[in-house]
């Protein structure tokens, strides 16, 4: 009976905390759409509801209605399973996710770890969907897809590591709680930069989005996929998207704390800090899909091999000899 | 100037006069129009759906010359005529396949008594086929209907005939 009650509590929690990502997804499709359309003088999805808000909703239902083809010559079971991969890795990541001091699913000690391990298997989804649905383009896209992954992946570790650093701590609370004197984009700035764009690769989106280049590759791995199933993938990708936005507010922009410690900021509730930092981490997002041409491919594993990850790696050594020097290393190390 | 090109890069010059362009952009007004709710001006000339128009008195223009029939590039128009008691000469027939037609207009030109001619409508588009393939009854309704707008487009065209 008691461990029925424990159950059941946390599937209520779970769903708590599920439903309004899921929500959250859907409405940041629209957001994205729309900042897309006002950079370039449209005026984006405004029909459905009011300013368009439930164009998501709209788009969601035709996908369950459509008609869902699996090729002929495909491996059916990979093909199946590999759209909810990619949508549960991207929605099990936000357990840990801190939205107030108490008001997280799993505070486990080792939560940056976690997140930095699911957001690496993301790519799984991809490369089973390319490959399982045996055709050139998917094929083609999940390569792609996997090579760039597995290369930003790398800096943005050694990113963490900074981070990591100077909090002193793998629990996102407490690298939050670091950060009451000072967010850490002030002294890990370039860090910032480079974390946002590895984001913007990890997540494949402009200018990195080369694994659906739609001019050479139709729409990469997606290709075959239709109906909800290709729901399912454009859904787990904008959670990628909102979570790695999430990891950006949690790691550099003092998650739910507010920008500055008094009294008069604090009357806004801690969750909402972090709902504005990661939209507008998610609006220069989409501002940078607007303004930014594609990245040829060699140049984007170059930028990730012989920019990003020698210049993290050299922060690190930065970031480490200061707080030495100084004696600024945080308790816990 | 090779050393100021790698500082605009490090510090990313050109993608932040970028983002600021396009946040100057965002806040401008919108170049497009919510089509179904505000339409655009649309040109007397334009090319749209055909109407069969009548004489104030009601008589049909039509006089089944059938220049329009030869002129059809796409042979969308099929012409029937008989004459009729009062010894002229009327359709019997008209019909447009509206799907062959590629709205060039040429019947409009050909036409000697400005019968047939093109509207500005161009919101026809049905759910079957066969509500495409245009007959006289239809045509001549669209002819009433638009009467008004087709007669002032005519005019306005006029002076350049």
């Amino acid at each position: 009976m008691n461990s029925l009650y424990i159950l059941f509590d946390e599937i209520y929690k779970i769903l708590f905390l599920l439903i309004p990502v899921l929500v959250t997804v859907a409405m940041i499709v629209w957001l994205d759409r729309r900042v897309w359309a006002f950079v370039q003088k449209r005026r984006g999805p405004n029909v459905v509801g009011p300013f368009g808000l439930l164009q998501s909703i709209a788009d969601a239902l035709k996908y369950i209605f459509k008609e869902i083809i699996i090729p002929a010559s495909s491996n059916k079971v990979i093909f199946i399973i590999a759209p909810i991969i990619t949508m549960t890795l991207a929605l099990i990541a936000w357990a840990v996710i801190p939205f107030s001091e108490n008001l997280v699913l799993a505070d486990i000690n080792v939560g940056i770890l976690y997140l930095f391990a699911i957001s690496s298997l993301g790519v799984y989804g991809i490369i089973m969907g390319g490959w399982a649905s045996n055709s050139k383009y998917p094929f083609l896209g999940a390569i792609r897809s996997a090579a760039q992954m597995v290369s930003y992946e790398v800096s943005i570790g050694v990113i963490i590591i900074n981070v990591l650093l100077c909090a002193g701590s793998l629990n996102l609370n407490d690298i939050v709680l670091a950060q009451q004197n000072m967010w850490f984009v002030l002294p890990l700035f370039p860090m910032f930069v480079i974390f946002f764009i590895s984001a913007l690769a990890e997540t494949n989106r402009p200018p990195f989005d080369l694994p659906e280049a739609e001019a050479e590759l139709v729409a990469g791995y997606q290709t075959e996929y239709s109906g909800m199933m290709y729901a399912m993938f454009w859904l787990g990708e904008y959670a990628n998207i909102l979570l790695m936005c999430a990891m950006g507010s949690v790691l550099f922009l003092g998650g739910w704390l507010p920008p500055i410690d008094i009294n008069a900021l604090s009357f806004i509730p801690a969750p909402f800090w972090l709902i504005f930092k990661i939209l507008f981490l998610f609006i220069l997002f989409a501002l940078v899909k607007a303004i930014v041409p594609r990245y040829r491919y060699d140049q984007l594993m170059k930028l990730g091999w012989k920019v990003f990850l020698p210049l993290s790696l050299i922060w690190v050594v930065i970031t480490a000899s200061y707080l030495l020097y100084f004696d600024l290393l945080p308790a816990q190390i | 100037m090779k050393i100021l090109r790698l500082l605009k890069t490090i510090f990313m010059m050109d993608f932040i006069r970028g983002l600021l362009i396009a946040i100057r952009e965002f806040f401008k007004s919108k170049k497009t129009i919510n089509y179904p709710f505000e339409k655009g001006q649309v040109s007397p000339r334009a090319r749209g759906e055909h109407a069969l128009r009548r004489y104030p008195n009601g008589e049909e223009r039509c006089i089944a010359c059938k220049l329009c029939e030869a002129v059809c590039p796409a042979q969308a128009i099929t012409i029937e005529s008989t004459e009729r008691e009062d010894g002229s000469r009327k359709t019997t027939r008209y019909d447009i396949d509206m799907l062959k037609c590629i709205y060039c207009g040429l019947c409009e030109e050909s036409c000697p008594v400005d019968a047939i001619v093109q509207g500005p409508n161009f919101e026809f588009a049905t759910e079957t086929r066969e509500e495409l393939y245009y007959n006289k009854e239809k045509l001549l309704e669209n002819g009433d209907r638009w009467e008004n707008i087709l007669a002032a487009n005519i005019k306005a065209d006029n002076p350049y005939r």
